[in-house]
């Protein structure tokens, strides 16, 4: 027993060893150092890495260790216990403990969950095949680049964000890649058939093969995956496949505490879940009908969450405008926003260079922006995004807009807001929630 | 005379100036020359900037195909012989210009009244000096200008009549404005517009367009009843003046019937008769104003009735003075490349006909005048004319009515045009032939002052291209007259050419154009000839004092009663005026720096810097009433073409009259040739059409976007705008103004490329905010800036011009490609991109060496002060490897250079 002088920590189990779940541990340090006693329970025996540069190692322009962002020693230095390779299993939120799936019970006072979310697995034949491979964790990249060594073609199904990096790396390590994709262009949640096109351009210069418009049948093959057949009839002879058509929150943990979830884990403005004592963050989550896939609103909700365990009752989250990019080495996409104008009230800017590989969007609601999407180059896209959160009216310097800040500022009267990613907080990203990519 | 320096004279204005070009082509005035003593003018200072041979015509072409000078001239012998065969000679006809050297006038006015035997050779000059020869002729029995530009620095008063001297004759407005400096000479302008040559005018009388006889048979009345006339003259010297002072007193009994007439204030119009009476010395010049008039011979004698009424003329500081417009219009008038004269002052009485027949030893001549300018177009559509051969000259562009007159180019079966560069009349040529240029051929001139000078070549030509004489005499041999055309050289047509003037040249009748003391001029005596005035009979020493000034005694005169003759000249309007339907009338007229249909002028960027698109000038007052703006589009009309143009306000012109210049053609503007819309009503005497009193209507045309284009390419755009061209550094910039929406989809790519002329391998970057009907447009080729297309609602929404000409034809560095489409701004960026270099973090859009100049200048050591610094690294966290090793590169680079 503790001596009665010193009052009993209050206990913290993080369930996901991942970068929603980490980010909110140390955002919690640095508020209230004090205030609990942290356990994190990690399924990958793995420290804490980044999720977002999966992509570079596997690429191999990174090693594991270059993304690793808090090494075991950091844990131990913090006296956080980290159960890593263990997966929990049950919640009895009554009681306040977790199964874990080495027989061990975790007892807490609170409860975070950032469990993150799981590939989407399309119901075909063939896709329980020991060559066929989600994109998803490190497990994954280490059997990609196996694959790479010893095998010669490979197939993505899902031309978008993660389908695309994933082809480009195992193009990197060597492999004949053939993207097979559902739409008519690339990553159309994020770009506009423009875009599309010179991306597909840009990838199908560097040796990409693309089957749009196309949708698998089944994955062929006995012992192994041997083709991709397209509903069309035609064969894609492969030695391995990939899968990236998407990913979805992860849950199962939080319906076995009967916790409020739709898609994903319900939560309110202060992250708690329908248990009070229960807070969730990441790609898990479901805040006011959206689930998150982007970086920037989960750094928020990690920073609402920290606030509330260490006991600000006014820290509420609000979602900030989201964008994404894309890691392909020497091909830049930003995409934040509105991906095209909804009616006649919208207006979109243009600025396209086919040859040069350079596109630039803008969509302008009432001489606001309310959406943009860049290819080939996208310095300025965070200062977009700080002109939709502060909706700035652009109408002064509408005509440099597109060409970017340096120019825009020679011409309008005053100075534009500096742009901010990190500070931006609100602003009707409506778009943001579609948006799923590997963030948290 | 430093070595390599060539003497020659200026090839624009009458003035005649001389030059001197150094051999590195500089040019500057010749002091020693009499016209000019020194002096340029904006125009003539520029003439080193008109020697770029780029887009000159280098070879001979048979339906738009280089071919050799030997295809293209049988072809034109050929089609001359032929037609002369089965229409005989007067369908055959040449068309020359003031331009021509005297030599090359002399060889067409020989081969085609001489030998292929029809006076159909007319000239530009018919639109420039026609009533002032005939008004002359009239006159005096000659054509004959009587005094000196000396006279103007010698008057007390200088009348200037339809003459914007300032601009059109800048180096004689320049002694002028010395000479008034000096001794204060009194100077009054009759000019229905307010021009810059008021500017140093006492008196300016704005009168009604067409109304200038009746300001001068107001005088005359005022001179005959305040005895100011000098009976010797009234008596004597002159014939006709009572039935002259009768008609003036039925046109204008009095002052205020003048000044009712004219448009003007009676009081201002008897300041200057009061000027007039009280100023012995009084010269007074006129040039188109008084010419390009359906009265302009009778405008012509009434200023003449004038000075024979009070004596003055032929002497020092007194006399009417004929400005030309062109550098040669005089030579041309002494050979007699007119078509109602025969040859060198002689006309076609059976005398003149038989002494010049015998002297050219023709197989046939012309017996009679051919057809006048406005004439002869008019026969080539009737089908009369059916081969016409055009020298030097634009009629497609610069004749009344020229829409018809390219009609009848479109339907006469054979036309040839020699020119330097392509106009608006080679595109109707079947035979296009490579002259030479200024500075690339030897002959003499004549200027407005009866001064003959030398105009020496210092240059080659470019490619196959030759002079008119040696077309032309090229022609006459395969055209069987090779004995009379076997010239060898300009010194040789010379020596002919005043031997015929000397022909048969004495006693009664005596004719005054007489050069004989020239026509034994060696090669080297006429390659080294001095700037000479005629007359200059065999015999008379190269000191020619006598020559500069006639008939000041009262004799001289080459009537058959060897007095001068007043003409009666009854005032009537111009011949079609203005109604309810073409309420407007329509002056034409020059800028200062442009000269003709700009073939020379339009290339020289500095001289299209003074105006560098057509404008139509019309009074604010009226351009309310029309819900015109300054800038705005009209739509002008005549009976005889239409076409748009954007308006200037000005209080220069009257209310109910516009004026337009004359120079700009389809090579430079949509608008094309403003003679189109003018009407051929010719004088009676003279055939000189009315070139500067057009009945009109105007009406406004909303501009729906407004463009700018600047590309290498030459190509005239078409479609539903205005477009005006100004030649740059390399290529050429237009301004568009569209009246109808543009285009969309589909059919904006297809119009898109077509304005911007791009080849097949050009890249295309492309702006677009259809909201605001904002578009731009950049091709590269190569790499380099080919073309450029800026759309916008607005006109202030557009580019500069500058900064876009200064990038194009450049090459454009990959990151700044799409400056290009920033405007002026993204130009000068564009010129010099500040790179940030590769992206490392994307978040925040900060560039490779964005970071390398802020850890060095700031002395960043880790992530961190980088993130706080600029924010790179502070969001996704992805780029923070990067990071680190660009830290510690920088580190050890700093390391060892420590």
């Amino acid at each position: 027993m503790v001596g009665t002088g010193s009052r009993r920590r209050e206990r913290l189990v993080v369930v996901g060893n991942g970068m929603a779940g980490m980010r909110t541990v140390e955002e919690l340090l640095s508020r209230a150092a004090d205030r609990f006693d942290i356990a994190v329970i990690g399924a990958e025996p793995h420290p804490n890495y980044s999720r977002i540069l999966l992509s570079s190692v596997l690429a191999g322009e990174k090693t594991f260790e270059d993304i690793v962002i808090n090494p075991r020693g950091w844990y131990e230095h913090r006296r956080i216990g980290l159960i890593a390779g263990c997966r929990a299993t049950a919640i009895d939120a009554v009681a306040r403990r977790i199964a874990v799936d080495d027989g061990r019970t975790v007892g807490y006072d609170k409860l975070l969950l950032a469990t993150g979310s799981k590939p989407l697995v399309p119901a075909i034949p063939g896709v329980g095949l020991p060559n066929v491979r989600a994109f998803r964790d490190i497990a994954d990249v280490e059997a990609m680049i196996a694959a790479a060594r010893s095998k010669r073609r490979t197939v993505v199904i899902g031309g978008g964000l993660l389908g695309l990096e994933a082809a480009w790396g195992l193009q990197r390590r060597g492999m004949a890649v053939t993207v097979v994709h559902l739409m008519p262009t690339l990553m159309e949640r994020q770009l506009d058939a423009a875009a599309g096109a010179l991306l597909q351009r840009d990838l199908e210069a560097r040796g990409v093969v693309f089957f749009t418009n196309s949708q698998t049948e089944e994955i062929v093959g006995t012992e192994r995956a041997e083709a991709v057949v397209l509903t069309d009839g035609r064969r894609i002879a492969t030695d391995f496949v990939v899968l990236a058509v998407g990913i979805r929150p992860n849950i199962d943990l939080a319906r076995s505490a009967k916790l409020d979830a739709n898609r994903g884990i319900l939560v309110g403005d202060d992250m708690a879940t329908s248990d009070p004592n229960i807070y969730a963050v990441g790609e898990c989550i479901e805040h006011n009908g959206q689930v998150f896939g982007l970086v920037a609103p989960i750094w928020e909700q990690t920073k609402v969450c920290a606030a509330r365990l260490a006991g600000d009752l006014s820290a509420a989250y609000v979602p900030p405008p989201a964008f994404a990019s894309l890691k392909i080495t020497g091909i830049d996409v930003f995409s934040a926003g509105a991906l095209a104008a909804a009616d006649d009230g919208d207006e979109e800017i243009t600025l396209h260079d086919a040859k040069g590989g350079l596109y630039k969007k803008l969509i302008l609601r009432g001489d606001r922006v309310v959406g943009t999407t860049l290819y080939g180059e996208v310095a300025d896209g965070p200062w977009y995004v700080r002109l939709m959160h502060d909706k700035v009216d652009v109408a002064s310097f509408r005509d440099q807009i597109v060409f970017g800040r340096a120019l825009a500022e020679r011409v309008s009267a005053e100075p534009t807001p500096r742009d901010s990613a990190a500070r931006i907080d609100g602003a009707g990203m409506h778009r943001a929630a579609e948006l799923q990519w590997h963030a948290a | 005379m430093a070595r390599g320096v060539i003497r020659t004279t200026c090839p624009y204005c009458g003035v005649g100036c001389g030059l001197r070009v150094a051999a590195d082509r500089t040019v500057s005035g010749d002091q020693d020359h009499p016209a000019n003593n020194g002096r340029l003018c904006s125009k003539g200072a520029a003439l080193g900037d008109t020697l770029a041979n780029d887009g000159r015509l280098t070879y001979p072409q048979i339906g738009g195909r280089n071919t050799s000078w030997d295809d293209a001239l049988d072809r034109i012998a050929a089609a001359f012989t032929r037609t002369m065969a089965e229409h005989g000679p007067d369908a055959v006809a040449l068309y020359v210009s003031g331009q021509f050297l005297t030599e090359d006038y002399y060889v067409a006015n020989k081969l085609m009244k001489g030998f292929i035997g029809s006076a159909n050779i007319d000239t530009n000059s018919r639109l420039c000096m026609a009533s002032s020869v005939a008004g002359h002729v009239r006159a005096f029995g000659e054509d004959i200008v009587p005094g000196c530009y000396e006279d103007i620095e010698a008057a007390d008063l200088v009348v200037l009549v339809g003459s914007n001297t300032a601009w059109c004759h800048p180096v004689l407005y320049q002694r002028l404005a010395a000479a008034r400096q000096a001794r204060n000479t009194k100077v009054v302008v009759v000019d229905p517009r307010r021009t810059p040559t008021c500017e140093a005018a006492d008196i300016h009388l704005a009168i009604r367009p067409g109304s200038d006889v009746a300001v001068f048979t107001g005088l005359l009345v005022h001179l005959a009843e305040n005895g100011v006339c000098d009976a010797a003259w009234t008596r004597y010297f002159a014939s006709d003046f009572a039935a002259a002072a009768e008609a003036a007193r039925l046109s204008t009994p009095s002052l205020g019937d003048a000044a009712a007439i004219c448009g003007v204030a009676a009081a201002d119009l008897a300041r200057f008769y009061e000027l007039f009476a009280a100023n012995a010395r009084t010269v007074t010049v006129y040039s188109q104003g008084v010419n390009q008039s359906s009265a302009g011979t009778d405008k012509v004698n009434a200023i003449i009735n004038c000075h024979l009424a009070t004596g003055r003329l032929g002497k020092p500081g007194m006399g009417p003075f004929s400005l030309t417009g062109q550098p040669n219009a005089m030579g041309g008038r002494e050979v007699g490349g007119l078509a109602n004269q025969l040859a060198a002052h002689m006309s076609f009485t059976p005398t003149d006909i038989a002494r010049v027949r015998r002297f050219w030893r023709s197989p046939r001549i012309a017996a009679k005048p051919g057809l006048k300018a406005v004439d002869l177009f008019e026969a080539a559509l009737g089908g009369k004319v059916k081969a016409l051969w055009i020298l030097n000259t634009n009629p497609a562009a610069s004749m009344p009515r020229a829409g018809q007159v390219r009609a009848a180019l479109g339907a006469c079966p054979f036309v040839a045009v020699s020119d330097c560069w392509p106009t608006d009349t080679t595109r109707f040529a079947d035979v296009v032939l490579p002259a030479a240029a200024w500075g690339e051929k030897d002959g003499t001139v004549t200027n407005s002052e009866r001064c003959i000078s030398r105009q020496r070549a210092f240059r080659a030509a470019p490619g196959a291209a030759r002079p008119d004489w040696w077309m032309l005499s090229e022609v006459a041999r395969r055209m069987g007259f090779a004995a009379a055309f076997s010239y060898e050289s300009p010194a040789q047509i010379f020596r002919e050419h005043a031997a015929l003037s000397a022909f048969e040249n004495e006693g009664q009748g005596r004719r005054i154009f007489d050069i004989g003391a020239l026509a034994a001029l060696s090669d080297e005596e006429y390659d080294a000839l001095a700037p000479v005035h005629w007359p200059l009979p065999r015999g008379t020493a190269a000191v020619w004092s006598n020559a500069k000034r006639l008939f000041g005694e009262g004799s001289g005169f080459a009537t058959a009663d060897g007095r001068a003759h007043f003409v009666p000249t009854p005032y009537r309007p111009p011949a079609v005026a203005t109604d309810a339907r073409w309420p407007f009338l329509l002056n034409t007229g020059r800028v200062r720096d442009q000269w003709h249909t700009m073939t020379r002028t339009g290339r020289v960027l500095r001289l299209m810097a003074h105006q560098r698109e057509p404008a139509l000038d019309i009074h604010p007052a009226d351009a309310a009433r029309n819900g015109l703006d300054d800038g705005d589009l009209a739509r002008i009309e005549s009976a005889h073409g239409a076409t748009v143009l954007p308006v200037r306000l000005s209080g220069d012109v009257r209310e109910g009259e516009l004026f337009a210049a004359m120079h700009w053609t389809d090579q430079f503007t949509s608008a094309g040739p403003i003679d189109a819309l003018v009407g051929a009503a010719a004088d009676p005497v003279s055939g000189q059409p009315e070139l500067k009193a057009t009945p009109v209507r105007v009406a406004a045309l909303a501009a729906r976007w407004h463009g700018l284009l600047l590309r290498a390419s030459d190509q005239v755009p078409h479609g539903p705008y205005y477009w005006g061209r100004v030649p740059l550094e390399r290529g050429h910039a237009f301004t568009l103004t569209g009246w109808e929406p543009l285009p969309r989809d589909r059919g904006s790519e297809l119009w898109i490329s077509a304005l911007l002329d791009a080849p097949a391998a050009a890249e295309l970057v492309i702006y677009a905010d259809p909201a605001r009907g904002t578009f731009r447009y950049a091709s590269l080729v190569g790499r380099r800036l080919d073309a450029c297309l800026f759309i916008a609602g607005t006109k202030s929404a557009l580019p500069s011009r500058d900064a876009l000409a200064a990038l194009l034809g450049k090459r454009i560095e990959p990151q700044a490609r799409t400056l290009v489409l920033a405007g002026a701004a993204g130009a000068a960026g564009a010129a010099s991109p500040q790179a940030d270099g590769q992206t490392i973090c994307a978040c925040f859009g900060v560039g490779l060496e964005a970071l390398h100049r802020a850890i060095a200048n700031r002395r960043l050591t880790s992530v961190a002060e980088i993130g706080a610094l600029l924010r790179a690294g502070t969001n996704c966290g992805s780029c923070i490897p990067e990071l680190r090793a660009i830290l510690s590169r920088s580190q050890s680079e700093s390391a060892a250079t420590a």
